[in-house]
């Protein structure tokens, strides 16, 4: 009993402020300052923030498209260069393959601001500023080391006899790969995928520095609400809520896979 | 668990297609080149991400700023500069203060929760399956959303409190109110992190142990001590080192709930990184902030994971 009170607790702690951004979002604008818990619900800051006729030029949706093309575009080129990484680091041991698998986890581990500022001046030069390509390009860093790490762990719990067994009834290697393991491996790419594309959704700095309008996404969009001198709280509220939408709704879908996607495959479910 | 484990036996195809396949030999040097094809693309775009960081790590010998057009090679200067500034001493120390505790408070809350979600009551079944939700947000979204709450007037945080007179606290407008804010705010985030882990490796361990304990007539304390804790304590110093090591390079919260104020109080190395190099257009000296702390996340990752290894290692050991 008494732990159930505290989980109680906790959760509380864990789910007021969501309860409270939903609150704060159905206020109309004239109720934000005066009365806390009764208002009149209304639509009108998600209408405002998902509309065109926002006051301050906040182009909202137009960023949250843009967080879905970035993120998806990693994702998918991740798993291209991704998977047959992971399967050879999975399968061979080879000079060099301890050091650049530890390269990559480096990544998850540097900071962000490191690479950013000659990324930075890079972008300028090559045009690449505030571009899709070179939001791809950069959120990589983000992705790829996951996709290497996870779907290695994955590949290396399946038996070498799998393939073994598939070249002895006459596949190619390639026809191996392609029809006994990649299947077998589906629900963790799937779910790879989806956490990848969570991390990348909710990078913040990358966009920050390497976007300005054009390829700006809603991480750095949502904080936009916020400046001015009398911040609309109903709206600042709106654009965090939808775009949280969209991880919380994949990490409900992938939720037994998450542990071993957090740890990067240091710890299996 | 292989975080420093390889995976894979000796030098050799670990699978065939190497010496034992009988079917369509391959010739010896394609099959050993065909690990290094298949990684090929990961390595050129590792090379990609490199090229910039060594780019600026070679910046970082310049006077490089927006001020100066033609920078001068000034060698080590920018990192002489740095390590002599009492700023940068105060930043490292605030980093240090908000990464220790950030991780502190994260795995005792999160160890907690798992304890207490593995007694697995009904309730706790329910409470389960939200567990992540906070996790799932950018942190930058959770900061904004705790910034809202946290408005010295209008907030919510400060209403609720008023009954029990806390009312008027202006939770960011003072230097120590700043840090505790964002460190909750860290908090709020990432305990799941560390709750989810630790869950899953209670739900690992053996039954055995635990049930010779009850047998024996165990109490709680002593099982946890004696039992859970060393047993469990592989899985929770994974999630520590992934808390540590990130809240030292901590930014978005920062940014969106302080943006490193009130004065200097909250600014971190990485937002004093951008500072210098974003703001203030100094970009070489930007960079030598962010290379110094790369330099210390990569030495102290180093250490603990040459300790998390050893720690895997000795676990593996004990007999299940």
């Amino acid at each position: 009993m008494a732990a159930d009170g505290a989980l109680i607790v906790y959760f509380v702690f864990a789910l007021f402020p969501v309860v409270w951004m939903v609150i704060l979002s159905l206020k109309p604008t004239n109720e934000l300052f005066s009365t806390y818990f009764s208002f009149t619900p209304t639509l009108d800051a998600y209408r405002t923030v998902l509309g065109a006729g926002d006051d301050r030029g906040v182009p909202f949706p137009r960023f949250f498209v843009n967080s879905l093309i970035v993120s998806v575009g990693a994702v998918a080129l991740s798993l291209v260069i991704g998977l047959p990484a992971a399967y050879a680091a999975a399968r061979w041991r080879f000079r060099g393959s301890e050091n650049l698998m530890f390269t990559l986890l480096s990544f998850r581990f540097a900071p962000e601001l490191t690479v950013i500022i000659p990324l930075f001046v890079l972008y300028q030069k090559l045009g690449l500023f505030d571009t899709y390509v070179g939001m791809v390009w950069v959120l990589q860093l983000v992705t790829l080391p996951l996709i290497v790490w996870i779907m290695r762990s994955y590949f290396s719990d399946l038996s070498p006899e799998l393939e073994q067994a598939a070249l002895l009834d006459g596949y190619t290697r390639k026809q191996a790969f392609f029809r006994v393991v990649l299947p077998l491996v589906k629900p963790g790419i799937a779910a790879v995928s989806l956490l990848a594309f969570i991390f990348a959704w909710n990078n913040f700095v990358f966009p920050l520095i390497l976007t300005s309008s054009n390829a700006q996404t809603v991480t750095v969009g949502a904080l936009s609400f916020l400046g001015g001198d009398r911040p609309k709280y109903n709206l600042t509220a709106a654009a965090a809520l939808i775009s949280a939408v969209p991880p919380l709704l994949l990490a409900l879908t992938i939720q037994r896979y998450l542990v071993r996607g957090l740890s990067f495959g240091a710890v299996k479910s | 668990m292989a975080l420093t484990t390889p995976p894979a036996p000796p030098d050799r195809p670990a699978v065939p297609g190497g010496e034992t396949a009988p079917v369509r030999p391959v010739p010896g040097w394609r099959r050993s080149l065909r690990p290094y094809l298949l990684i090929v693309p990961a390595l050129l775009l590792t090379g990609g991400i490199l090229y910039p960081f060594g780019l600026g790590l070679y910046y970082t010998l310049f006077d490089f700023a927006a001020s100066k057009p033609r920078p001068d090679l000034v060698g080590v200067e920018n990192y002489r500069r740095i390590l002599s500034q009492s700023s940068f001493w105060e930043s490292a120390r605030v980093t240090v203060l908000y990464a220790v505790g950030a991780a502190a408070v994260e795995t005792v809350l999160g160890v907690s929760v798992a304890l207490l979600l593995h007694r697995a009551s009904r309730v706790g079944r329910v409470l389960e399956k939200i567990l992540i939700l906070p996790l799932m947000i950018a942190p930058v979204i959770a900061a904004i959303m705790w910034k809202l709450m946290l408005q010295p007037s209008v907030g919510v945080v400060n209403h609720l409190l008023e009954p029990v007179g806390l009312g008027g606290v202006q939770w960011t407008d003072t230097p120590a109110g700043a840090l505790l804010s964002s460190i909750a705010v860290d908090v709020w985030v990432y305990t799941p992190f560390v709750a989810v882990l630790a869950l899953a490796g209670l739900r690992s361990l053996p039954v055995s142990p635990f049930e010779a304990a009850a047998v024996d007539g165990a109490g709680w304390w002593f099982t946890f001590r004696r039992l859970t804790l060393p047993m469990l304590w592989p899985y929770v110093l994974v999630a520590v080192i992934f808390r540590f090591m990130d809240s030292l390079k901590v930014f978005d919260i920062i940014y969106a709930l302080t943006e490193g104020g009130p004065g200097d109080s909250t600014v971190v190395l990485q937002i004093r990184a951008y500072l210098e190099a974003i703001r203030f257009q100094r970009y070489s000296f930007g960079i030598s902030y962010m290379i110094v702390l790369w330099a210390v996340v990569y030495l102290v990752t180093m250490v603990l994971v040459r300790y998390l290894g050893r720690i895997q290692n000795r676990a593996a050991e004990v007999p299940k």
